[in-house]
C-alpha cells in the first residue's frame, strides 16, 4: 500500500470515495430532509375521494361512539352524542385538511422536513 | 350451486377443522389457511432467497433484498434513525398484507384482508402498540400530542376533544381503507365475471377484456394498500416517537 501512496491518481480516487462516503453517511444520518414518499402513492381522483370519505366517516363514528358511551355514563341520553357528532365532523375535516395539505396522513402538527424536535419556537409552522 | 353465484360468496368463512376453546370458537377456517399459507410463502421466499447469499445476488436474492431495502428506506425516511428497532415489525406487517393480498388475487382463493376483523385487529395492535411506545418514551408529556403548540389556551376545551377523536379515528381509517379496497375490488371482479357468463359468446368478451384490465389494477391496489398500511404505521410511530 505504501508503495502506491505517491501515486496522485489513486490518492484522489480514494479521497473522492471518502467524500462520497461521507456524503452518503450524512444523508443516512439526516433522513427527514428528504421529501416523504407520500407523493409516490397517488391513486387518482377516485382514490383521493375514497381516502377523504374514510377519514370523515371514521372520525364521525368515533365521535358518535364517545358521545354514546358518555350519555350512558352520565344519563344525558341524546345531548352529548349530538355534541360529539359535531366534534367528530370537525375532527374529520381536520384529518382531511392535514391529509390534503401535505402533512401526510397522520395527524401530525408540523411538516416533518422542518425541525422535528420539540422546538421552543412554537409558532413556526403551526399557525394554520 | 346458487349460493356460489353471489359476488359476495367468495368472502364466506368456511370452517375446515372445528375447534373450541372454552366458549370461544377457534376453528381453523379457510381464512386461517390462507394466513398460514401467507406466512409460509413469505418465510420461504425470504429464507430460501437468502440461503446462499452472494455478493452479486441472483434474481431471487435480489427480490428478497429489494423488499427488505424498500421497507428499510421507508422506515428511515419517515421515522428516522430512531425507528430502527421497529423495522422488523413494520417489515412483517408489510409482507403479511402484501403476500396475503397477492394470494387473494389467485382465482378461487380467499382474501383474508377483505375482512374488517383481520384488518382491524392489525390496526388495533398497531394503535395500542404505538400509544404504549409514546407513553413509555415521553411519560405524561405524551398527552401534549392532543394540544398542538402555539394554540391559545381558550381554544383548548374545543380542540382537545377534536384531537382525541382524530387520534382515536386512526385505527378505524387504517383498517377500513385496506378492507374496503380489497372487498370492493374483489366484488367488482366477481360481478363482471358474472356478466361474462350471462352475456354469453355474443357480447361476453367485452366484460372479459374489462376483467383483464381490472386484474392488473387489482394487483397494483394490492401492492399499494400494503404500502399504505406500512407507511401509515411508520407515520403513527413517528408521531409517537417525536411528538411535535
Amino acid at each position: 500500500m505504501n508503495e502506491n501512496d505517491p501515486k496522485p491518481a489513486e490518492n484522489s480516487d480514494l479521497s473522492e470515495l471518502d467524500a462520497r462516503l461521507a456524503k452518503a453517511r450524512g444523508q443516512a444520518q439526516d433522513p427527514l430532509t428528504q421529501e416523504g414518499p407520500e407523493k409516490s402513492e397517488k391513486g387518482g381522483a377516485l382514490g383521493l375521494a375514497f381516502r377523504v370519505s374514510v377519514e370523515i366517516v371514521s372520525a364521525v363514528a368515533i365521535g358518535v361512539g364517545i358521545g354514546w358511551l358518555l350519555d350512558d355514563w352520565l344519563d344525558t341520553r341524546p345531548w352529548l352524542m349530538l355534541v360529539f357528532i359535531v366534534l367528530g365532523f370537525s375532527a374529520g375535516i381536520l384529518n382531511v385538511y392535514r391529509m390534503a395539505s401535505g402533512f401526510g396522513y397522520a395527524p401530525g402538527y408540523a411538516k416533518p422536513d422542518k425541525n422535528t424536535s420539540t422546538n421552543s419556537g412554537t409558532k413556526a409552522g403551526t399557525d394554520e | 350451486m346458487a349460493a356460489g353465484q353471489s359476488p359476495l360468496a367468495q368472502f364466506e368463512i368456511k370452517t375446515l377443522i372445528p375447534m373450541q376453546l372454552g366458549n370461544i370458537d377457534v376453528s381453523f377456517t379457510n381464512s386461517s389457511t390462507f394466513m398460514v399459507l401467507t406466512v409460509l410463502t413469505t418465510s420461504l421466499f425470504l429464507i430460501l432467497g437468502m440461503r446462499r447469499s452472494q455478493l452479486v445476488p441472483g434474481r431471487w436474492q435480489s427480490m428478497a433484498e429489494l423488499s427488505y431495502i424498500f421497507i428499510a428506506n421507508l422506515v428511515r425516511d419517515t421515522v428516522g434513525s430512531q425507528g430502527r428497532p421497529y423495522f422488523p415489525f413494520i417489515f412483517t406487517i408489510f409482507m403479511f398484507v402484501l403476500v396475503g393480498n397477492m394470494w387473494g388475487m389467485i382465482p378461487y382463493s380467499f382474501t383474508f384482508t377483505s375482512h374488517i376483523v383481520v384488518t382491524f385487529a392489525m390496526a388495533g395492535v398497531i394503535f395500542v402498540g404505538v400509544t404504549i411506545i409514546g407513553i413509555v418514551k415521553h411519560k405524561l408529556h405524551f398527552l401534549t400530542i392532543f394540544m398542538p403548540p402555539g394554540v391559545p389556551m381558550y381554544m383548548a376545551p374545543l380542540l382537545i376533544p377534536i384531537e382525541i377523536i382524530s387520534y382515536l379515528s386512526r385505527p378505524i381509517s387504517l383498517s377500513v381503507r385496506l378492507f374496503a379496497n380489497m372487498l370492493a375490488g374483489h366484488t367488482l371482479l366477481k360481478v363482471f365475471a358474472g356478466f361474462v357468463i350471462s352475456l354469453g359468446i355474443a357480447a361476453g368478451w367485452l366484460p372479459l377484456l374489462f376483467i383483464v384490465a381490472l386484474t392488473g389494477l387489482e394487483i397494483v391496489i394490492a401492492f399499494l394498500q400494503a404500502f399504505v398500511f406500512a407507511i401509515l404505521t411508520c407515520l403513527y410511530l413517528n408521531d409517537a416517537l417525536h411528538l411535535h
